[in-house]
C-alpha cells in the first residue's frame, strides 16, 4: 500500500492548483461552521450571563420573565412598584449580603435612565463574573454632592459622543426615544456626566445611571406624571427636602451563600404586607433563551449546508479529475495494482484533501478569533473565548470528517469500477 | 541464453480451449483452441483493430477471466489464483508496453521505471539475486535504450513520444519478468523510428531471456520475430465486438 500513498501525494502535487482551491473551499466552509457554532455558544453564554453574581431579582408580584425583561433588559414596564419599606425588610434578612435597588421610568434620548445606588457598580456582574469598569471618569458621588451626577453606558457614550463634564436632560417616561413621542423634559434639573462605562454587551450599555435621590429630586415638584402647576423648586433648593426614595421598581439581591437562595426566595414571595416576586435570574434567562434561540439553530443549519456544498465541490473536483486519470489508473493496474488499491488510492486522496481542509479551516477560525476577539468585545461586548475546540465543536468536526469519509467513497467507487471495466486499456 | 527466468522450462504462455465473452455481449469475442509461446520466444501477433487482441492481452495479463479454457503464464494457471494474487503475479511476471500514455506524467522517467519494482517484491528479489540495485539497473536499461542521464531525471510529461516508449520498455524489462507484452507500441512513432524501437525491444528481450508477445496490425514490423501469428486465423469466434 505504501507505494500507492507516495504516488497519491505525487499525483496531488501534480494537480496542486485545483486541489488547493478545493481545499480552500472546504476550509472556508469548516471555518464558517465552527465560527457559527462558537458565536452561537458565546452568544448564548453571554446572554445567560447578562447578569451574573446576582442571586435574586425582586419586583412586584408578576411573571418571572416579565420581571427579568423590565428589570434587567429594560423592556416593557413594571405593573407596580415596590415600597421602600419592603426593600429595607429584604435587606435586613440575615442571609442577604447586599441589595441594589433599581428605579426605572425615565429616559434620555431613547435610552433608559436607571436610578440606583453606587453599590450597583460594585455588585453588578456580567459574563464570567466580570465587574463593570469605567472607560472614563468615576461613579456618581453620594448625597448631597452627587444628586445631579450621571454615569452613561458605553452605547450611550458612543452614540451621542458623551464625555464626562457634559450636561444632559432627562425626560419623563420611558417610551419613545429620539423622534418618538416627546414627553415632558426635566429641563429645569440637568445632570452632569461624571463617568462612562466600558462595553459589557448587556443592557447596561444602553443605560444612563443616576442616584435614587436624583430620581426623587427631578420629580419633587411633579405629581401623577406631570409637573405641579405653579410649583417649581430650583435644583439648589431640593437638598433641603427629604430625597429618600418612597418606592423603587426592582432590586438585585446578593446572598452570603447560594445554598440559601430558595429559602430566601420563598421568604420574599410569601412576605406579609406586599405581594412580591423573587426570581433566580440565571434560570429565567435560560427560559428566555429558549424563546429567542431559534435563530441560532437556523444559522447552524445554514452553515452545515455550506459544509455539504464544500464537500460536494471536493467530490466533483476529484470525480472530474478521474476522467483524465483513467490512463493513470490503467497504468497502475498493468503494473500490478489491484482494484482495491485503486479504490484506496482515491479514497485516501479525497480524505487527505478534506482533512487538509478541516485543519486549514481550524487555522482560519483561530486566526480570525485571535484577530477579531478584541474588536468584537469592544464593539458588541461579545466575548469569544480562544482555546481548544469545545466538546460540541469536536462533535461537529467528527460529523464533518464522517461526511468527508462518505464523500471520498464516491470517487473511490467510480475509480474501482473504471479499473475493473477498463482492464489494461482505456476504453473511452 | 542468460540465466533462466522463472518457469523457463515451461511455456511462457499457454492458452487452451479459451472462450471469452464480454459481459452483456451475445456472442463470444475470443475462441482460441491453442496458443503457445515458448520461454524466450518472440512472437508477432497480427491483429487488425477489432479482432479481439486487446481482450486477449487482458486475459493473458489476468485482468479478466475467461468463461472457459485455461491460460498458463510461466507454468502458472491463472484461474487457480485469486484476484489479488493475479494482480501480484502480473506485477512479478509480465511487463507491459502500451500504444500510448505509458507513463505517469508527474514522475520522472527514472521513477516511472522504478515503479515496476515498487509493485513487485519478486522483481526486487531478482535484482538483489543478480547483485544490482534497482537504481543501477534502471540506469543500465536506460543507457541500453539510448536514454541519456539527463532525460532520465526529467518529468515524463516533458519527454518526446519516442523517449516515453523507451522508458516504458525499460519499465517492462526491469527485474526480468518472463514475459513482455507489447500492444501496438510503435503506432505513435515515426515510420523510421518504428523499426528501431522494435529492434531495441527484441534485443533487450533476448538479453534478459524474456518471451515477447508483440501485437500489431502492421506486418512490416514482423521481420525479426521468431514466429508470426494471425489472430484472425487462430480465433474461431464467429463475431467480434467492434473496437475491442
Amino acid at each position: 500500500m505504501t507505494p500507492m500513498l507516495a504516488l497519491s501525494l505525487r499525483s496531488i502535487g501534480n494537480r496542486r492548483l485545483s486541489v488547493a482551491l478545493t481545499v480552500i473551499a472546504v476550509a472556508l466552509s469548516v471555518a464558517l461552521l465552527l465560527g457559527v457554532e462558537r458565536l452561537r455558544n458565546d452568544a448564548r453564554e453571554g446572554f445567560a450571563q447578562t447578569i451574573s453574581g446576582t442571586d435574586l431579582v425582586v419586583g412586584a408580584r408578576g411573571g418571572a420573565v416579565q420581571l427579568l425583561l423590565y428589570s434587567v433588559f429594560h423592556i416593557g414596564n413594571a405593573s407596580n412598584n415596590v415600597s421602600w419599606q419592603s426593600m429595607q425588610r429584604i435587606a435586613a434578612l440575615p442571609q442577604v449580603k447586599w441589595l441594589v435597588p433599581i428605579s426605572l421610568g425615565d429616559s434620555h434620548r431613547g435610552m433608559r435612565v436607571v436610578g440606583t445606588t453606587a453599590d450597583f457598580f460594585a455588585h453588578y456582574r456580567h459574563g464570567a463574573g466580570r465587574a463593570l469598569a469605567f472607560a472614563q471618569g468615576r461613579a456618581f458621588a453620594a448625597v448631597p454632592d452627587g444628586i445631579f451626577e450621571a454615569v452613561v453606558g458605553a452605547e450611550v457614550a458612543a452614540r451621542f459622543g458623551y464625555r464626562p463634564g457634559q450636561r444632559i436632560v432627562l425626560s419623563h417616561g420611558s417610551l419613545g426615544g429620539e423622534g418618538g413621542p416627546r414627553f415632558a423634559d426635566h429641563a429645569d434639573k440637568p445632570f452632569t456626566i461624571v463617568g462612562a462605562l466600558a462595553r459589557t454587551g448587556t443592557p447596561v450599555d444602553r443605560s444612563v445611571l443616576v442616584g435614587l435621590e436624583g430620581i426623587e429630586a427631578i420629580h419633587i415638584d411633579w405629581h401623577g406624571g406631570a409637573p405641579i402647576p405653579g410649583l417649581s423648586i430650583a435644583p439648589e433648593q431640593v437638598r433641603k427636602f427629604d430625597l429618600s426614595p418612597k418606592s423603587v421598581t426592582a432590586a438585585l439581591v446578593g446572598l452570603d451563600s447560594r445554598i440559601a437562595v430558595f429559602r430566601v426566595q420563598r421568604q420574599i414571595n410569601t412576605m406579609a404586607g406586599e405581594p412580591l416576586t423573587a426570581i433566580l435570574p440565571g434560570a429565567t434567562l435560560q427560559e428566555l433563551w429558549s424563546l429567542v434561540g431559534m435563530a441560532e439553530r437556523a444559522l447552524l443549519a445554514v452553515s452545515a449546508l455550506v459544509v455539504a456544498v464544500g464537500l460536494a465541490g471536493l467530490v466533483a473536483v476529484v470525480v472530474a479529475s478521474l476522467g483524465e486519470r483513467r490512463r493513470e489508473l490503467a497504468i497502475l493496474r498493468a503494473l500490478g495494482a489491484s482494484p482495491l488499491q485503486i479504490f484506496a488510492l482515491l479514497a485516501f486522496e479525497s480524505l487527505l484533501l478534506s482533512l487538509a481542509g478541516i485543519v486549514l479551516g481550524l487555522g482560519l477560525l483561530y486566526g480570525a478569533v485571535a484577530v477579531a476577539a478584541p474588536w468584537l468585545a469592544a464593539q458588541y461586548g461579545l466575548n469569544l473565548v480562544p482555546g481548544w475546540p469545545s466538546a460540541g465543536e469536536w462533535r461537529l468536526l467528527g460529523v464533518v470528517l464522517g461526511a468527508s469519509l462518505a464523500a471520498s467513497l464516491v470517487p473511490a467507487w467510480r475509480a474501482y469500477r473504471y479499473s475493473l471495466a477498463d482492464g489494461l486499456t482505456i476504453r473511452i | 541464453m542468460p540465466e533462466a527466468s522463472p518457469g523457463a522450462d515451461c511455456a511462457a504462455v499457454a492458452v487452451g480451449g479459451l472462450r471469452y465473452r464480454w459481459p452483456k455481449a451475445d456472442v463470444d469475442c475470443l475462441a482460441i483452441d491453442d496458443l503457445t509461446l515458448a520461454a524466450g520466444e518472440r512472437v508477432f501477433l497480427r491483429g487488425p483493430s477489432g479482432s479481439g487482441k486487446t481482450t486477449l492481452l487482458s486475459l493473458v495479463g489476468g485482468v479478466i477471466q475467461p468463461q472457459a479454457g485455461g491460460i498458463c503464464v510461466a507454468g502458472q494457471p491463472l484461474s487457480r489464483l485469486s484476484a489479488g494474487a493475479r494482480d501480484r503475479f502480473r506485477a512479478d511476471n509480465i511487463g507491459f508496453v502500451f500504444q500510448l500514455f505509458n507513463l505517469l506524467p508527474y514522475l520522472s522517467a527514472r521513477d516511472n521505471i522504478l515503479l515496476a519494482c515498487r509493485f513487485s517484491a519478486a522483481r526486487r528479489a531478482r535484482l538483489r539475486a543478480a547483485g544490482v540495485t534497482a537504481q543501477a539497473e534502471a540506469g543500465r536499461l536506460a543507457a541500453r535504450l539510448d536514454l541519456d542521464a539527463e532525460a532520465l531525471e526529467r518529468p515524463a510529461a516533458e519527454l518526446s513520444v519516442g523517449q516515453q516508449q523507451r522508458v516504458a520498455a525499460a519499465r517492462a524489462l526491469i527485474g526480468r519478468p518472463g514475459l513482455i507484452i507489447a500492444d501496438e507500441p510503435t503506432s505513435a512513432l515515426d515510420a523510421d523510428r518504428q523499426q528501431a524501437f522494435v529492434d531495441l525491444l527484441l534485443g533487450e528481450c533476448a538479453a534478459s531471456g524474456a518471451a515477447l508477445l508483440f501485437v500489431s496490425h502492421d506486418l512490416r514490423l514482423a521481420a525479426h520475430f521468431d514466429r508470426v501469428l494471425d489472430l484472425a486465423q487462430i480465433n474461431h469466434a464467429t463475431a467480434v465486438e467492434a473496437g475491442a
